[in-house]
């Protein structure tokens, strides 16, 4: 009854169950909506940043979409909060190039934590998108993309 | 669960002699054999259709319609041949009536163009249904826009049928065009189109039929049902991909101004004016895909030889043994019950998102379609964001839809649990 694979990992499957932070914040400082036409995931990501100490104090999610879209951005936003601007943009370029397999957490120096989690999309090229969406919109909501971002 | 009655199955079709000549069917995928089911997107090729394409490449290549030596007069003769096949194969009266095509989404453009540059004008009307793909609606829209148009959209009902009463309301000495699909390629949905077709004429609208899922399928005769247009896709029908084309009525292509310009659709051609070549050629511009049309022909004469009649009859075997089946899964939604029905099951799986149900599919081999499948408007009027999508050829067997029902099963219980 399981499968041979490293994509849908238990704490992937309990985020996707009971995503965390998963609501809107009321006047958020900033937001921005990501679509993934492809798979019609179509999250909004919702940030309130310090901008004085470019510290993210709050961030949220709120959307649809497959399993490893929802348990991205639920982790991803568990693994922002109080970090900083600067901080978020490294991991964000971490986090998609180990998606990519561009980066091998295992032999490299990152700032990935568990969310090297996400390391088995790598063999499913197909659902990177999914993967990266949430950090995507991230990217988008800091440099105020009030249009949106679509993964296409 | 419903053993699959074989012996039904055998009467109709040979099917392991069938298997034996799609070499790609036999392969295994992560270890488990192959169990593709997503041909409503793109089908495989039988030897018959590789061996011919290979012996054409090898031998036989040249250009068409321009060189005076042998190879291009062979490559020339056995290129018409083929657009007679395709007039013989749709029912067309004239061979000329085939224009050649890199598939359905170019051949709608091409007729969204050139017509709506001769005959759409501002307040005009167009027709087109809910249940399209991208390919025939967004062609219309950019067309609408451009000439002050106006796009009207034939419901439908909670089956996916479209609502005959309510179009028939939308005909107006406004229509101009009435552009539908022969089989809707999100939920199988076989529309009226005979009906469809005499309703348009009845108010003088041209009408245009989305061939690309029913080519493969059944039989089409389309002067039996009268339309104007009628395009299909290679790649939908065994054949490579890059060939297509439409057919059109000869009064109606000849009325057209081209679409793509360049070489071969002309007349005569000075620095300061050209004339234009008659139809087809006129809507042929440039070296055509030569050999893709060769391995049209030669999945056309596979299809001949298995013939439509069985095909259709076999295919919707399938289609009601799966639809049986799926219908016994808790947890499963079919989207799409029309009455009259191509072998396309579409379904909402509640546990989990199409897309997770078929990477855990493709864990067990299994080649299924889960998106919306380039008809977002289809999947609004149901109220899902997707769908995962089976869709049957005449290769499939009863079997592999079992295998695929026992693995949609685990993929809930994989998502259900701790529940």
């Amino acid at each position: 009854m399981s499968y041979d694979n490293e994509l849908y990992q238990q704490v992937i499957l309990d985020h996707n169950r009971k995503p965390k932070n998963f609501h809107a914040i009321e006047n958020a400082s900033h937001s921005c909506q990501g679509i993934n036409p492809l798979c019609g995931d179509d999250i909004t990501v919702y940030l309130n940043v310090d901008e004085e100490a470019g510290k993210i104090d709050e961030v949220s999610f709120q959307g649809s979409g497959c399993a490893i879209s929802k348990a991205s951005t639920s982790m991803m936003t568990t693994f922002l909060k109080g970090k900083s601007v600067d901080e978020a943009r490294l991991i964000k370029d971490e986090f998609h190039k180990m998606i990519l397999g561009e980066m091998d957490p295992e032999k490299e120096v990152h700032h990935l934590g568990k969310l090297t989690l996400f390391m088995g999309i790598r063999e499913f090229p197909s659902r990177t998108k999914c993967a990266s969406l949430a950090w995507h919109t991230l990217v988008g909501a800091l440099d105020k993309k009030f249009e949106g971002i679509s993964t296409e | 669960m419903t053993e699959p009655n074989t012996s039904v199955a055998a009467n109709i079709l040979d099917i392991e002699k069938i298997r034996k000549d799609f070499p790609i069917l036999s392969q295994m995928v992560r270890g488990k054999p192959l169990i593709y089911l997503d041909n409503a997107a793109t089908t495989h090729k039988p030897h018959s259709v590789i061996e011919r394409v290979r012996k054409f490449e090898s031998e036989e290549y040249g250009t068409v319609r321009r060189g005076a030596y042998k190879l291009s007069e062979n490559s020339t003769q056995l290129y018409e041949e083929v657009r007679q096949k395709v007039a013989d194969f749709l029912g067309a009266e004239k061979k000329g009536e085939i224009v050649f095509t890199s598939g359905t989404t170019q051949s709608i453009n091409l007729v969204a163009h050139s017509f709506g540059k001769r005959f759409i004008n501002e307040g005009d009307e167009i027709i087109i249904s809910n249940i399209e793909h991208h390919a025939n609606i967004v062609p219309w829209q950019v067309l609408c826009q451009e000439r002050g148009a106006i796009l009207k959209v034939i419901p439908v009902n909670d089956d996916g049928e479209l609502m005959m009463e309510e179009y028939e309301k939308l005909l107006s000495s406004k229509t101009r065009m009435v552009a539908v699909n022969h089989i809707s390629n999100a939920l199988g949905t076989i529309n009226p189109i005979k009906e469809i077709t005499q309703k348009a004429h009845a108010v003088g609208a041209k009408v245009l039929i989305d061939g690309a899922q029913s080519t493969p399928h059944l039989k089409v005769d389309v002067q039996d049902i009268g339309c104007d247009f009628y395009t299909f896709s290679g790649h939908k029908m065994y054949a490579p991909s890059g060939i297509g084309g439409v057919y059109g009525r000869m009064e109606v292509w000849e009325e057209m101004p081209p679409y793509v310009t360049g070489g071969d659709m002309i007349m005569q051609v000075t620095l300061e004016k050209t004339t234009y070549a008659k139809p087809p050629a006129r809507f042929e511009a440039g070296t055509p895909p030569i050999t893709q049309v060769i391995g049209l022909g030669a999945a056309i004469d596979y299809l001949n030889e298995v013939g439509l009649d069985k095909i259709a009859d076999y295919e919707h075997y399938l289609l009601e043994y799966g639809t049986r089946l799926f219908k016994d899964i808790e947890g499963v939604r079919i989207i799409g019950n029309a009455r009259s029905k191509a072998s396309i099951i579409s379904f909402y799986v509640d546990a989990a998102h199409p897309h997770d149900v078929v990477t855990l599919l493709d864990q067990d081999g299994i080649s299924c379609r889960g998106g919306h499948h380039c008809a977002q408007p289809t999947m609004i009027r149901f109220g899902v964001p997707a769908t995962t999508r089976a869709s049957v050829a005449f290769y499939n067997k009863p079997e592999e839809l079992d295998a695929l029902a026992e693995s949609i099963k685990k993929c809930i219980r994989f998502f259900s649990a701790d529940d």
